[in-house]
């Protein structure tokens, strides 16, 4: 049917993209921009891969061997920083800009002009960021947290350069969500109602307004920092009457739903490839979306729980504990949905579904040792060790990134019209499954028998796990080079694909054309229950 | 899969066997054994639920399979189900929640104390202050880290204690409830014992408040670590806690007001060049070494060399002003604080002597304390 919608329109010009960089630059097509934001989110990636290396290096064994402990800092604050705002938000932004328009049969984003903006503002941004560890006072060292006063009165000239390039990260990132918020609100083909859209839509649509909701928060924390820097204002400084632990709850009434930001998403291109190679629809659709608000709900009255070692009276522990404790009911509600798909399904086992399955797995286990660092009295122990460290590395690597893996696996036969190779897929997988345990798994362990976080050198007891963890990381780390062989393989030689591409599929995207014309549904597609809600 | 699998059963063993390489300490304290059973049973929480959930996963991958010829079936929802599996884990929750409730609730009885001592957070070390009924203090010392940076750098093997080892550990007497009052003079600190089962974040401008009981027959060495990045040499700033006998305790705390009254007298005393050189030169190695390098060159440009510097050669009026009281908005802080005047002399001197540095002037505690009186 997409053949007849891009006849009827010849009496216009042509609407192929442009040629050469000026594509790139100026476009407004959300497919192109899509592609940006996913280019643009390896490279952060590879980039804030090297860190990791470099971090994982110098822990391969006790003693300083490679860097000094300023460096070291600068790793650790600048991995951080990268991969959440450089490749994982990113990520799930280029895949909203490639499927929403096309999975609510829209024509493209809602506000197009405004969606090259907040791409092309990245790019500046990260180099604002990246170009402060060439400069002689080195980068922001202060952690990714930036925790005042060590990122204020403490910290290097730098964070001037820092300061303005999470105001520009912000900026983007409240662009993007308004435009994703205005066009699944508006742009949604006839019949396609709000609890018929594909579950990846859903998550987005309420990560949009997480986005939108604490982004502005984020901005003035580093406002506040900016002043106290340079305009000589206490709102962080003791000595002036102002308060470090403000600090702390200003950026985590951020950083809290900034989890759920990086999760969400991932929940819903989980959602929608499990069934479909279950061959079986989602198990319990409305419990999802009405599972995924709470979640978002939640995640604004929980900040503290990642400050029970500042000091808070008794009452305000006993609450944030609870009410962090409550997450575990919609995020159970959830794993148990993706589990009831699969029961009793037809299930084959392609390169998106093990990445699926291997999400399900390894972030529940992420959401266990969650639950046991809700528990305040424990997690005295666990705060600020590796225990913390495994855990939010296992909800966000085999997490968020795995899913966003997945669906790179999943839609990249759509989006370039050719299949990529089965075997190599799966043996990135299983290499990446293997790193990712061999990494983190043992930090578990450091961490319980007491290695703090963000240190450079060790005691002797905890070499042995160390050592392991830096061979897996090494191992992950080479295996998304790999990862990057196999896109571009597929893309200039992979087999073409099918329009369907899985026989399991459903939703409008797969009733378009592979690979997805440059203009998609100009004219509303008719959904049909067979392509909704899968 | 395997691997998960393996992992799991190792950390089965692990719970099971108590290994401190695997598992949380359970510690000396009431409260660190009551948190240790806590952890254990959240942990066993969970490797149920994770059997339950990964097990039907596993059924339906090796079942379902269609490959195995598994036809889909069509259900999608189940009103029941769904209620079971929101009201279970709710239980499931409360059951966790009552104990650990109870068990905050005993962290929080901080009243009672026997001894309070002043934590206070310095980058990078940690200063100890006893307090007496009207928060004076007699009794004050800083506790840096004693590993050699040889050791560090590979140069010499590393120590048993590497970098869990101090020049002087806070003592605490066992049997005895001591309050710690934990603050921090620059940075946020964290200050952790993981065998009395609590850390406390020590923030500039508050003071928290924890407390210890260490059992009569625990007496011995406990060795933690800085929890929150605090700069620099986060990971050189540990926490050495050595719970002495009371007799033994209370022995040491009357020596310890005897050598106050010594250091105090050696305020008004007149040092011999090599006096202050020794004394210098030890000052210098815990104090300044870390950033301006034993050999003086220090780390241009963040940390400036001080051989053939123009403060450390040039008047020493300048000298004395910038170790005194620091130079804002770099690392440099103010050693006025923390060292007392001779400390303050023989530094000055050393630096002034030392490397090609060779001045013609003697510094003596009395030229600091007149110089701080301007």
């Amino acid at each position: 049917m997409s053949e007849v919608v891009v006849a009827g329109h010849d009496d216009h010009h042509d609407h192929g993209p442009d040629k050469g960089l000026a594509r790139w630059l100026f476009t407004t097509n959300h497919k192109d921009i899509g592609t940006l934001y996913l280019w643009f989110s390896f490279l952060m990636f590879l980039i804030g891969g090297v860190l990791a290396l470099v971090i994982r290096a110098e822990l391969f064994q006790p003693g300083l061997q490679f860097v000094e402990p300023g460096f070291f800092n600068q790793m650790t604050t600048n991995h951080g920083l990268i991969m959440v705002f450089g490749a994982i938000m990113p990520g799930f932004v280029g895949l909203a800009n490639w499927l929403v328009p096309m999975m609510v049969g829209a024509p493209d984003m809602a506000l197009p002009r405004m969606n090259n903006l907040s791409f092309w503002i990245l790019p500046f941004a990260f180099t604002l960021l990246i170009s402060t560890l060439f400069m002689d006072a080195g980068g922001p060292n202060f952690g990714w947290t930036f925790y005042a006063p060590l990122s204020t009165t403490y910290a290097p000239e730098t964070v001037t350069y820092f300061i303005f390039g999470v105001h520009m990260m912000g900026a983007s990132s409240i662009m993007g969500s308004i435009n994703i918020i205005a066009t699944i609100l508006n742009m949604r083909a006839p019949g396609m109602t709000l609890m018929k859209m594909p579950l990846f839509v859903w998550t987005w649509l309420i990560t949009a307004y997480l986005l939108l909701a604490v982004m502005p928060v984020l901005a003035g924390a580093v406002t506040m920092m900016l002043f106290d820097i340079h305009f000589g204002t206490s709102f962080f400084n003791a000595a002036g009457g102002g308060d470090p632990v403000m600090f702390q709850h200003i950026f985590w009434f951020f950083g809290h739903p900034e989890v759920y930001i990086m999760i969400l998403p991932a929940f819903g291109v989980v959602s929608q490839i499990i069934p479909t190679f279950s061959r079986k629809p989602l198990f319990g659709y409305d419990s999802m979306v009405y599972a995924t608000a709470s979640i978002a709900f939640l995640s604004f009255i929980v900040w503290a729980h990642h400050m029970f070692t500042v000091g808070m009276p008794l009452a305000g522990q006993l609450f944030f504990m609870y009410a962090t404790m409550l997450i575990a009911i919609p995020t159970g509600v959830k794993v148990f949905n993706w589990v009831s798909t699969m029961w009793r399904g037809s299930m084959s086992f392609e390169t998106p579904m093990l990445f699926a399955i291997a999400f399900v797995i390894l972030f529940t286990i992420g959401g266990f040792s969650g639950l046991m660092l809700a528990i305040t009295p424990a997690d005295y122990q666990y705060h600020d060790t590796y225990f913390v460290v495994a855990h939010f590395h296992y909800v966000l690597v085999p997490g968020a990134l795995f899913s966003i893996i997945a669906a790179v696996y999943y839609w990249l036969p759509k989006w370039c019209g050719r299949m990529y190779d089965e075997s190599l897929g799966k043996l990135h997988f299983w290499l990446s499954f293997i790193g990712v345990n061999v990494t983190f798994f043992p930090q578990h362990f450091s961490g319980l028998a007491g290695m703090p976080r963000r240190i450079p050198d060790y005691a002797l007891q905890f070499a042995d796990f160390n050592m392991i963890s830096s061979i897996g990381a090494f191992i992950f780390g080479f295996s998304q080079v790999f990862f990057l062989y196999i896109v571009i393989k597929t893309i200039r030689s992979g087999k073409p694909a099918t329009d369907r591409v899985w026989e399991g599929a459903h939703g409008l995207e797969w009733t378009l054309p592979s690979p997805a014309p440059y203009h998609s549904f100009t004219h509303p597609p008719k959904v049909t229950d067979a392509e909704a809600h899968s | 899969m395997a691997r998960l699998v393996a992992g799991f059963v190792l950390a089965l063993m692990a719970a099971g066997a108590g290994a401190d390489e695997l598992n949380m300490r359970r510690g000396v304290t009431e409260i660190s054994n009551a948190v240790y059973d806590l952890h254990m049973y959240i942990f066993w929480i969970c490797v149920v639920i994770g059997i339950v959930v990964f097990g039907a996963m596993f059924w339906a991958m090796i079942h379902h399979r269609r490959a195995a010829g598994a036809v889909a079936a069509k259900f999608h929802e189940s009103t029941k189900l769904e209620i079971a599996w929101t009201l279970a884990p709710t239980l499931i929750l409360v059951a966790i929640a009552w104990p650990a409730t109870q068990v905050l609730v005993a962290m929080y009885d901080t009243g009672g104390e026997d001894l309070t001592i002043e934590v206070r957070g310095y980058q990078w070390k940690w200063q100890y202050k006893y307090l007496d009924d009207d928060y004076n203090s007699e009794v004050a010392y800083f506790s840096n880290l004693k590993t050699p940076q040889d050791e560090i750098h590979g140069r010499k093997e590393k120590g048993e204690y590497y970098l869990l080892d101090v020049d002087e550990p806070l003592r605490i007497p066992v049997n005895r409830k001591v309050r710690f009052l934990i603050t921090a003079e620059d940075v946020i600190h964290s200050w952790w014992v993981p065998d009395f089962g609590f850390k406390r974040d020590a923030i500039p401008g508050i003071m928290n408040e924890t407390w210890a009981i260490v059992p009569p027959d625990k007496a011995g060495i406990y060795r933690g670590q800085c929890t929150e990045l605090c700069g620099k040499d986060h990971g050189f700033m540990p926490v050495v806690v050595n719970a002495m006998p009371e007799d033994e305790f209370d022995a040491w705390y009357a020596e310890r007001l005897q050598q106050e009254e010594v250091r105090k007298e050696a305020l008004s005393k007149t040092f011999t060049p090599e006096e202050l050189m020794a004394q210098g030169e030890q000052v210098y190695g815990t104090y300044c070494a870390s950033c301006h390098m034993p050999n003086g060159k220090g780390v241009p440009p963040v940390f400036p060399a001080l051989d053939g510097s123009a403060i450390a050669t040039g008047p020493r009026e300048d000298h004395l002003n910038i170790v005194l009281n620091g130079k804002t908005g770099t690392a440099m802080q103010a050693f006025g604080k923390q060292l007392d005047a001779a400390q303050i002399a023989a530094v000055v001197h050393y630096e002034r002597h030392s490397w090609s540095n060779n001045t013609d002037d003697v510094t003596q505690p009395r030229d600091v304390i007149e110089h701080m009186g301007q």
